[in-house]
C-alpha cells in the first residue's frame, strides 16, 4: 500500500504542477482565449477517449456508438441546470449518472452480440438516440438547446480529466480490470476460469458511459449550446480513431494520440479546406505504416514521459 | 454419492452424432483417463461437462447437483476446472496475472473498493498475489512471473495452463492433452506433478491423453471412446489387451496379431 | 390505406429495396471474403454516380452506356482502393482495417467535395423516361419499374457469376477459407480484387439509379443509403448473399411504408429494424448459428 501512496503522491504532484503552469500561462494570456479553448477541448476529448478505451482496448468490445452517452450526459446536465436550477458540480454528476444508467440499460442486451453485430447495433442505438433528441421539442429538437450557462472552466476540465485518469487507472489495475482484459484476450478461456464475461462487458460499458456523460456535461457548459447531430456516429468513429491510434490499452498512448488528433485540424487549418482531405490521408498512411512495424508507441511514450514526469506504466495495463 | 455422475449424454452436430450415450462415474480423488483415436469425441465430452455445449440427452450430476446446460463460468464456480487442447492463455497478460485471473470470481471486494482503493482492496490483492505465487512455485514458474505468457516456451505454457486451472480451486480437474508436445522427461515430470497435485489439493482428475505411457502409468481407470461411443472401460491392465481398443487405434489386422 | 395506395407503395418499396439490395450485396461480398466492413463502399456508390453524371452531361450518353461506364469506373475504383489501402493490412487486426476503410471513406467524400464542390447536381432530364403508367387503378411510373428491373437483372447476373463461373467458385472458396483456397491453387489476390470489382460495380450502378431517383447527387450522397444498406446486409446475415438481397428488399419495403405513415422516423427505422431482428435472431435473418469448436 505504501508504494501505491508514493506513486499516487508523485502523480498528483505532477498533475498539480502542470495545472499550475498551464493556469499561469492562461491567466497571463500567453495562451490566449482561442488556444485555451483548444486546451479545454483536448481535456474533454481525453476523458472521452479514455472512456472509450476501457470498452474497446481493455475489454475488446467494439463500440461505434459511444458518443450517444456524451449526448445523454450533455443534455441531462443542461436540463438539470436550466429546468432544475441545480448547481454545476451536481448537474455534472447527475448527467454522468444518467449516462451511466443508459449505458447499463443499452449494454445489457447489446453486449450479448459479438464482433461486427455488436458494432452495428451500438451504431444503431447511437443513431436512434440522436433521432430521438431531434424529435423531443423539450430538448430543443433538431434546432438544438441554447442558453446553457458557461460554467466550464479550465480548472473544472483539468480536474475532471485527472479524476478520470485516476478512477479508470484504478479500475484496470484490479481484479475487475484483469477480468475485463481476460474477456478481451480469450472469452472462452475467461469463462472457463469462472468469469461471467457479459457481466464485465456491461461493467466496462457502464463505466465508459458514465465518463462519456461527464465529458458531455463539460462540453455542454463550454459550448453553451448543443445540438443533436454533434453526437452522431461520426463522433463515435472519431473516438474509435483516437483510441485505436493510441495503441492497445496503454493510457499514455491514448492520451497522446487524442491530444495530437484534437490539435491536428487546428494545425492543418493553414491549408484551409484541403485539411479535410489531408486528415484522412494521414490516417490511412499511419495505419499502413503501423502494420509495417513503425513504432509510434515508443515515440509517444517517450514524449509523454518527458512532459508528465510519470512513466506511462503507472497506469499501464499488463 | 459419486462426485461426478454422468448418465447417457449425447450430442449431435448437423446430423452427425459426435457423442452417444456416454456414461461415467467418478468419486473423490479418483484419477481417470479418457482415451480414443482422434475425432472420437473426447474433447466434446469435456465441452459438455464444462458447459461449452449442452448435451441433447442425459444427465450430468456433480455433487448431486445437475449441471448440464449451465454456463461455463457457473460450472467453474461449482468447482470443475479444465485446460484446453490448444493452449488458451491470456497472451498479453503476465504469467502472474494469468493466474490471478482465476481468483477473480472469488474476489470479495467490489468495484467501488477498487476505485476508492479501500483497505479491503489492498488486503485481498496481497492475498491473491500470495496464493498466485504459491501456485506458480508448485509449477516452477515463479521466476517467470512478470514475463508475458506469449513469451514462454511451449512446455512452460502448458504448465501455466494447468496452473491457472488449478488456481480456480476445483474439486474436479479436467486436463485436455496436458502432455502434448512434451519430451519423455517432461512427461515424467508431469506425471509426478499430477500425482502430487491430486494428493496435495485433494482433487479428482480426468485427463485426455494420447501418450499411452502416461495414461497407463497414471490412471486408475480408463475409458475408451471411438466414434463417440464407449468401447471399453477398466484399469490399465485390462485396457492394454482389449481387442476393441487395439482395433480402434491400429486397425483390425493389428488386433489379430 | 386503400389497396391501390398499398400496391403503389409496394412498387415504390420494392424499387427502393432493390437499390438497397444492390448496395448491400457489395458490403456482404467484401465482408464475406476478407471480413471487413467496408466503410468506403457507400462512397464508391458516389464515385459511380459522379462518373455517370459526367459521362451523361458532357458526352450526352444515354442511360445504358452511362450505367455501364459508371459501373466500370466504380469497379476500377474499388480494385485500386483494395490494392493500395486494404491489401497491406490483410494480416492486421480487424479494427485497423476498419479505421483505414473509414479513412478512405472520408478521403473520397472530402476529396470529391474539394474537387467538385458540394452543390447538388442533377442528371440530365430525360435520361430515364419518367412516364406515368397505369396498371388498372394503380399509378406508378416507368422510373420505379426501370430501377426495379435493372437491379433485378444485375442481381441475377451476379448469381450467374457466383454459381456458374470459375471466378465465382474461386470467390466462394476464398471466402470459406482463404488459406485453403490458396493451397488449392486459387490466386487469392486476384479473387479478392474480382470481389471488390463486382461489389463496387454494383454500388456504382446503385449510385446512378439513386441519383436519378432522387434527382440529385453530391459528394456526401452515399452516407444515407450506404448506412441503411449496410444495416440491411447485417440483419439479413452479414456475409451471405441471399441475406443481403432479402435484407435490402425488406428494408426498402419497411422504410417506404413507415415513411408514408410518419416521415420523421425515417432516419432511425433501419436501426430499429436491425435491433429487433438481432434480438430475435442474433446471427441475422438468414444467418446460421455456428457453434465454436473449442
Amino acid at each position: 500500500m505504501s508504494t501505491y501512496l508514493k506513486k499516487l503522491g508523485i502523480s498528483l504532484a505532477a498533475a498539480v504542477a502542470i495545472f499550475a503552469a498551464l493556469s499561469l500561462l492562461i491567466s497571463t494570456s500567453i495562451i490566449n482565449a482561442y488556444y485555451t479553448r483548444i486546451l479545454m477541448t483536448i481535456c474533454i476529448n481525453i476523458i472521452l477517449a479514455l472512456s472509450t478505451n476501457l470498452i474497446i482496448n481493455y475489454t475488446g468490445q467494439l463500440t461505434l456508438g459511444h458518443s450517444a452517452f456524451m449526448a445523454i450526459g450533455a443534455y441531462s446536465a443542461a436540463m438539470f441546470s436550466l429546468k432544475g436550477g441545480l448547481p454545476f458540480p451536481l448537474v455534472l454528476l447527475l448527467g454522468s449518472i444518467v449516462a451511466g444508467l443508459f449505458g447499463f440499460l443499452i449494454g445489457l442486451p447489446t453486449l450479448r452480440l459479438k464482433g461486427d453485430y455488436l458494432a452495428v447495433t451500438t451504431m444503431g442505438f447511437c443513431q436512434i438516440i440522436v433521432v430521438a433528441i431531434q424529435n423531443i421539442p423539450a430538448l430543443g429538437g433538431a434546432q438544438g438547446l441554447p442558453g446553457i450557462p458557461g460554467k466550464t472552466t479550465f480548472a473544472w476540465v483539468f480536474f475532471c480529466m485527472v479524476l478520470t485518469i485516476l478512477v479508470l487507472g484504478h479500475v484496470v489495475d484490479s481484479s475487475q480490470g484483469r477480468a475485463m482484459i481476460s474477456v478481451r484476450e480469450d472469452e472462452i478461456a475467461a469463462e472457463a476460469m469462472g468469469i461471467n464475461t457479459t457481466r464485465y462487458k456491461v461493467m466496462a460499458f457502464t463505466i465508459g458511459a458514465f465518463f462519456a456523460g461527464l465529458a458531455g456535461g463539460l462540453f455542454a457548459f463550454l459550448m453553451m449550446f448543443i445540438e443533436p447531430t454533434t453526437f452522431n456516429y461520426f463522433k463515435s468513429i472519431d473516438l474509435v480513431i483516437y483510441v485505436v491510434l493510441g495503441g492497445t490499452g496503454n493510457f499514455a498512448g491514448c492520451i497522446t494520440s487524442t491530444a495530437i488528433l484534437t490539435m491536428l485540424p487546428e494545425v492543418l487549418r493553414v491549408v484551409g479546406d484541403l485539411r479535410m482531405v489531408i486528415y484522412p490521408l494521414l490516417l490511412i498512411v499511419i495505419m499502413i505504416l503501423r502494420v509495417k512495424g513503425f513504432r509510434f508507441r515508443k515515440i509517444w511514450q517517450f514524449l509523454t514521459g518527458l512532459v508528465t514526469g510519470k512513466g506511462g506504466d503507472s497506469h499501464a495495463a499488463a | 454419492m459419486p462426485l461426478l455422475d454422468v448418465k447417457d449424454i449425447s450430442i449431435t452436430f448437423g446430423g452427425l452424432a459426435a457423442v452417444s450415450d456416454f456414461s461415467m462415474q467418478m468419486g473423490d480423488n479418483d484419477l481417470f483417463g479418457l482415451i480414443g483415436p482422434n475425432g472420437a469425441g473426447k474433447t466434446t465430452v469435456f465441452n459438455m461437462l464444462t458447459g461449452v455445449y449442452t448435451p441433447s440427452t442425459g444427465k450430468v450430476l456433480f455433487n448431486g447437483e445437475s449441471i448440464a446446460g449451465l454456463k461455463p463460468y457457473n460450472i467453474t464456480k461449482k468447482k470443475i476446472a479444465r485446460t484446453f487442447q490448444n493452449i488458451r492463455l491470456m497472451k498479453a497478460l503476465t504469467v502472474l496475472d494469468n493466474v490471478k485471473v482465476s481468483y477473480s470470481y472469488q474476489t470479495r471486494y467490489s468495484l467501488a473498493s477498487s476505485i476508492l482503493r479501500l483497505p479491503g482492496f489492498f488486503r485481498e490483492e496481497a492475498e491473491v498475489e500470495k496464493r498466485s505465487l504459491d501456485i506458480l512455485k508448485i509449477f516452477h514458474l515463479e521466476d517467470k512471473k512478470d514475463e508475458y505468457a506469449a513469451n514462454l516456451p511451449y512446455g512452460e505454457q502448458r504448465r501455466l495452463e494447468i496452473a491457472r486451472a488449478l488456481a480456480t480451486g476445483p474439486k474436479l480437474l479436467l486436463l485436455d492433452e496436458p502432455a502434448a508436445g512434451m519430451n519423455p522427461q517432461e512427461t515424467q515430470e508431469l506425471m509426478d506433478l499430477i500425482r502430487w497435485i491430486r494428493k496435495e489439493f485433494h482433487v479428482s482428475v480426468l485427463l485426455i491423453e494420447h501418450d499411452m505411457r502416461l495414461v497407463m502409468g497414471l490412471c486408475e481407470n480408463i475409458i475408451v471412446l471411438d466414434y463417440g461411443k464407449i468401447i471399453a472401460e477398466g484399469p490399465p491392465s485390462v485396457i492394454k489387451s482389449n481387442r476393441k481398443v487395439i482395433e480402434a487405434y491400429l486397425g483390425e489386422e493389428a488386433s489379430h496379431a | 390505406m386503400r389497396l391501390v395506395e398499398f400496391l403503389q407503395q409496394l412498387i415504390n418499396g420494392l424499387s427502393l429495396g432493390s437499390v438497397y439490395a444492390l448496395i448491400a450485396l457489395g458490403y456482404t461480398m467484401v465482408y464475406g471474403i476478407i471480413g471487413l466492413i467496408n466503410f468506403a463502399h457507400a462512397d464508391i456508390l458516389m464515385v459511380g454516380a459522379f462518373i455517370g453524371y459526367f459521362v451523361a452531361t458532357d458526352f450526352g450518353f444515354s442511360f445504358v452506356p452511362t450505367l455501364l461506364i459508371a459501373m466500370a469506373g466504380a469497379g476500377l475504383a474499388g480494385v485500386i482502393i483494395e490494392r493500395v489501402a486494404y491489401k497491406p493490412l490483410r494480416k492486421a487486426a480487424n479494427i485497423s482495417l476498419l479505421i483505414t476503410a473509414i479513412g478512405v471513406s472520408l478521403l473520397l467524400e472530402n476529396g470529391f467535395n474539394w474537387l467538385f464542390g458540394g452543390n447538388p447536381r442533377t442528371y440530365p432530364a430525360g435520361i430515364l423516361a419518367q412516364k406515368t403508367i397505369m396498371f388498372g387503378p394503380i399509378r406508378t411510373d416507368t422510373l420505379h419499374l426501370i430501377i426495379l428491373g435493372t437491379s433485378l437483372l444485375l442481381m441475377i447476373l451476379l448469381q450467374v457469376v457466383i454459381y456458374r463461373t470459375k471466378i465465382g467458385k474461386a470467390m466462394r472458396a476464398t471466402s470459406t477459407d482463404k488459406d485453403a483456397a490458396a493451397l488449392m491453387g486459387i490466386n487469392v489476390d486476384t479473387t479478392i480484387s474480382a470481389t471488390f470489382a463486382i461489389g463496387s460495380a454494383l454500388a456504382g450502378a446503385a449510385g446512378v439509379l439513386v441519383s436519378i431517383l432522387y434527382s440529385s447527387l453530391d459528394p456526401y450522397m452515399g452516407l444515407q443509403p450506404g448506412i441503411k444498406a449496410f444495416v440491411a446486409a447485417v440483419f439479413g446475415g452479414i456475409g451471405l448473399i441471399p441475406g443481403a438481397f432479402a435484407g435490402g428488399i425488406l428494408l426498402g419495403l419497411i422504410e417506404t411504408f413507415v415513411t408514408a405513415w410518419n416521415s420523421q422516423l425515417s432516419g432511425a427505422i433501419a436501426f430499429v429494424v436491425l435491433i429487433i431482428i438481432l434480438i430475435i435472431k442474433p446471427s441475422g435473418l438468414l444467418g446460421k448459428n455456428v457453434s465454436v469448436k473449442v
